[in-house]
């Protein structure tokens, strides 16, 4: 899916837990996420700082949009 | 002669330990075999014999791949084998993943043969065919029987260091070596004989197959996303409340468009996740893990991006086949593309 949205010209970017997964699929843009079940949260926390995880990585997918990239980039958080 | 000894992979769902509520499991390692690997001893018959099994959590694994991989090496060192056999994953993502990780290691570090079998479009199989021997199976444990068959054999001649014949005589992926061999005509005429039998619409056969890149350059940064309409889009499955369209659990046939202009947040009595390959309760009890459309709607209110889209997709990524995801993105980017889209981000679990 990645690849067809950024095919139609749309830049993307992957949020996903098993970055090596995302290479293979053909990501440019990946930024690297939590847990498999909960890959924007941890259940750990309570919900004011699960929260501002959350949002620490949703502002590095952001950036990830912003920065012209030359073939594939993690975005390490 | 004795038998040569097999330490076993396999992953928490084929040790009879449970589901996705266990994919958590710890490396653990057990006397003989377990699962799937009593089929595996009968067949290898007075050849080979399965000595111990690790047992490993798919997600365990894939989070922590330095610890699993340095523990699980750890305890197939214990037992010194002739081989290490992972799976089979069929189509198991993770467990695919796993499998192909794990014999890798064990073969960098410990130098025995290695072997694993999965689904070719299991993801780790373009991960690790070309370094470790990958029989291809069936898409669901339904090909047990058939991948047992094809994998015991050339675990044998692996693990005995007898040459091993091609791809499609011992029905491993192509590892992308070459072989010498001399051939009864010389090049120029099998060209010309291959030549021949494509302009008359023969069936011929490459004696070089290029390598399928489908690789799609980055597009361009956005310039400005305060002025920009920014789309979510998730293989994770996060549906509303009771799956309304009934996406499968694995395999989905079918995509999801859902309204999300009046939701500030996902609760647990609005979304949850329609998603087979992962244990749901994280995301069910607040999809925002899954598809932060909470901190969306905070950054759009702070100006940082200009709009959330309206709509986000949604479908299981789960043994979804790559040409059906292919064909759902490719209907979706359009419509991204005519509702004036600038940004995608993508979620998976």
């Amino acid at each position: 899916m990645v690849k067809e949205i950024e095919r139609a010209g749309i830049p993307v970017v992957h949020m996903c837990t098993v970055v090596p997964i995302s290479k293979t699929v053909g990501a440019n843009r990946i930024v690297p996420t939590i847990a498999i079940p909960h890959p924007l949260g941890n259940p750990a926390l309570d919900a004011d700082e699960e929260k501002q995880l959350r949002r620490g990585l949703v502002e590095k997918a952001l950036e990830a949009l912003e920065t012209e990239v030359d073939g594939q980039t993690v975005f390490e958080a | 002669m004795s038998k040569l000894k097999v330490v076993h992979y396999i992953n928490q769902f084929f040790a009879g330990i449970g589901g996705e509520e266990k994919a958590d499991y710890k490396p653990e390692v057990r006397e003989g075999v377990v699962g799937p690997g009593m089929a595996f001893n009968k067949k290898f018959g007075d050849d080979a014999e399965i000595v111990a099994t690790v047992i490993c959590g798919d997600s365990y694994f894939n989070e922590n791949l330095e610890e699993a991989k340095a523990k699980v090496i750890e305890m197939v060192k214990e037992y010194d084998p002739d081989l290490f056999m992972a799976g089979p994953a069929f189509n198991a993502g993770r467990y695919g993943v796993a499998c192909g990780t794990i014999t890798d290691a064990v073969k960098e570090e410990l130098n025995i043969p290695v072997i694993t079998g999965m689904y070719e479009e299991n993801p780790g199989a373009d991960m690790f065919k070309k370094s470790v021997h990958i029989v291809e199976t069936r898409n669901s444990a339904a090909g047990m029987r058939k991948a047992v068959k094809s994998m015991a054999p050339l675990a044998v001649k692996l693990a005995k260091g007898e040459e091993i014949g091609s791809p499609e005589e011992e029905h491993y992926m192509p590892m992308g070596v070459r072989k010498n061999y001399f051939a009864e005509k010389r090049g120029a005429e099998r060209a010309v004989d291959m030549l021949v039998k494509k302009l008359k619409g023969e069936e011929f056969k490459t004696e070089f197959a290029m390598p399928d890149f489908d690789r799609v350059d980055a597009n361009p940064a956005v310039k400005d996303l305060s002025k920009s309409k920014v789309a979510l889009v998730t293989s994770g499955g996060i549906v509303p409340k009771d799956n309304p369209d009934h996406i499968e659990s694995s395999s989905a046939s079918k995509y999801g468009k859902y309204d999300i202009s009046d939701f500030n947040n996902l609760t647990e009595e609005t979304h949850e996740t329609a998603h087979g390959g992962y244990d749901p309760v994280y995301a069910n009890e607040d999809s925002d893990r899954v598809l932060p459309v909470d901190v969306l709607r905070d950054l759009e209110k702070e100006g940082r991006i200009g709009e959330l889209h309206k709509f986000f997709y949604t479908t299981t990524g789960n043994g979804t086949a790559v040409a059906s995801s292919k064909a759902f993105a490719e209907e979706f980017a359009k419509e991204l593309v005519a509702d004036g889209v600038d940004a995608v981000i993508l979620t998976s679990t």
